[in-house]
């Protein structure tokens, strides 16, 4: 056992500090994620959840141009964003797609001018790189804090409002027919979308923040058909290719080379192999039907 | 207003869009336990009556009256007419009728006897117990309709509006939910208003038809409007009526021609309301 261990985990793995920061910022950010990606795919919001993360790239930039807490500056940027496209983008379909794509564009040329200042400023590339694609081992500990801060206020929306989100999710019309307000309760969505990208996108950068976002709540919407299951699921997939991701970053050190390998890909390949492998065993209709227990 | 079991009442309503009026002047009031069918061909108004019922379209002019209890909600129920149910969507047919019953609330569901009982019930009423755990996704479209009548009734509303929930079922399918919403409607004391372009699926179970043309409605008992003079003018074209082994049968002529205007111009009831 001690053997097969030391064979899969390199060396001071469990004792390194970058490695404990980036555990609990990352786990943190996968279960949200998971969670919130669960009602984001069945909302048809994908997109909306991409534009997010996009956009606070600039909000990433601007706290690196500024010296702040850069997961404050993710989350800020979110949900000016997440505003922009509830108040300019509600009547349809259509419109919404079209004020999300153009508000992710200027976010974007925004991160773009402060990044470029960034670089200027500080003359290494280092910030476009964490901001975009992640750089979880030089997370600083101030940041684990307000990221489990971010994360419980996340889930207590998303436990508070479960069953009209559901309701609101599946048709509109019927969950006001309940009485429900929905536009309070997609504005409120989007404020917990905004919340989710901005602890993924801290954890692999706003551009493949997505991957935790979206991949883990498919994976659990293949294998499983009640909503308190795929819930729980989510975050489990989610844990498994963000802790496996930071061990196999961790390991590739002694890969040869003389680097490691990036963070945010190991996750990102890991949220793709699950997600393949639930395709696959949904295919054959194997499915979790044991856990889809009576209510 | 009626009677006091009236449930719905709907008095000189009228709705325009920019540039079109869709519904002018339009009343009829439906008391418990009556089954109505809201007829009308593709355009004539339907679901913008039905969602002016609902309070989801503001009318220029008229009223709606819903009957409530004690200073609660209007009880309604409310079968939409297109909803996507993706084979990915996390529901199974437990699960939405569950929804109906406290969709609302706050918190997450906690296991809770009663409402399981109720859940079982309204599953058990609609002939959906064989497949409440099937994700909703993947159920046939009659399947669905079942559920989400269920979803819509498990509230014990007083008043049930379902928009076109016939229009991709087949014959037989059509035929099977008709008939349970005439059980339900008569057992339970619900009124139903239920529309379709089509009314013969609707002639053997409805008590009264509201027929919505130009923007105008007309309304009566079937014996009232069902009838081969009074379709023949409303429809604009000449229509049969044929009884066949005690069944009522409406059918268009061959070449039906350009619907006339004469029922824009006629009074909002050439039937009363009995």
């Amino acid at each position: 056992m001690d053997f097969l261990l030391k064979s899969v985990v390199a060396p001071g793995f469990f004792t390194s500090q970058p490695v404990i920061t980036a555990m609990i910022v990352g786990g943190g950010a996968a279960i949200v994620s998971a969670i919130v990606g669960v009602f984001t795919v069945i909302r048809g919001q994908s997109f909306a959840g991409h534009a997010l993360a996009d956009v606070s790239s600039a909000g990433g930039s601007a706290s690196f141009l500024i010296g702040v807490n850069p997961l404050l500056g993710f989350v800020v940027m979110a949900l000016v964003a997440g505003a922009g496209i509830e108040v300019f983008g509600v009547k349809d379909v259509r419109e919404r797609d079209l004020v999300t794509g153009i508000i992710t564009g200027a976010g974007l040329g925004l991160a773009a001018l402060l990044l470029y200042f960034a670089v200027r400023t500080t003359s290494t590339t280092g910030a476009a790189i964490t901001v975009m694609f992640g750089s979880m081992f030089a997370i600083s500990q101030s940041v684990a804090p307000l990221a489990i801060a971010v994360g419980f206020a996340a889930l207590l929306m998303v436990g508070l409002l479960f069953r009209p989100l559901l309701l609101t999710s599946l048709d509109p019309e019927l969950a006001a027919v309940a009485g429900i307000n929905v536009r309070l309760v997609n504005g409120l969505f989007l404020m917990m979308l905004a919340l989710a990208v901005s602890l993924s996108a801290i954890t692999i950068g706003a551009v493949l923040s997505t991957a935790l976002l979206i991949g883990p709540a498919a994976t659990a919407l293949r294998l499983a058909s009640r909503p308190g299951i795929v819930l729980l699921l989510a975050p489990f997939a989610g844990l498994i290719a963000t802790f496996g991701g930071i061990l196999l970053a961790y390991d590739s050190y002694g890969w040869g080379g003389g680097h490691g390998w990036p963070v945010s890909f190991c996750i990102v390949a890991l949220v793709l192999t699950l997600y393949l492998l639930a395709s696959l065993v949904s295919r054959f209709g194997i499915g979790l039907k044991a856990l889809d227990i009576e209510a | 207003m009626e009677g006091g079991d009236e449930v719905l009442g709907v008095a000189d309503l009228s709705v325009a869009f920019p540039g079109h009026k869709v519904l002018d002047r339009v009343g009829f009031s439906l008391r418990a336990g009556e089954f109505c069918g809201l007829v009308g061909s593709n355009g004539s108004g339907k679901t913008t009556l039905l969602k002016a019922i609902l309070g989801f379209v503001k009318p220029q002019a008229g009223s709606v009256y819903l009957s409530r209890a004690e200073g609660r909600q209007p009880s309604v129920g409310y079968v939409p007419q297109k909803i996507a149910l993706d084979s990915y969507m996390p529901l199974r047919a437990r699960d939405l009728v569950s929804l109906g019953l406290d969709g609302r609330r706050l918190g997450l569901p906690l296991p809770d006897a009663e409402r399981r009982a109720r859940v079982e019930a309204m599953l058990s009423a609609v002939d959906a117990s064989g497949f409440a755990q099937e994700r909703i996704g993947n159920l046939s479209g009659g399947q669905q309709q079942r559920v989400l009548i269920a979803h819509a009734l498990v509230r014990r509303p007083k008043l049930l509006l379902l928009d076109e929930p016939l229009a991709n079922l087949d014959i037989r399918s059509a035929a099977e939910i008709v008939a349970l919403l005439r059980r339900i409607s008569s057992a339970e004391k619900i009124a139903v208003l239920l529309s379709t372009h089509d009314m013969n699926p609707l002639l053997g179970a409805m008590d009264r038809i509201v027929y919505l043309a130009h923007g105008r409605a007309v309304s009566g008992g079937i014996d009232e409007v069902v009838r081969t003079e009074v379709l023949s003018r409303l429809y604009g074209y000449h229509i049969d009526v044929v009884r066949v082994h005690d069944r009522i049968l409406v059918i268009a002529a061959e070449s039906a021609g350009e619907a006339h205007e004469e029922l824009a111009h006629e009074p909002a009831h050439v039937a009363e309301i009995p």
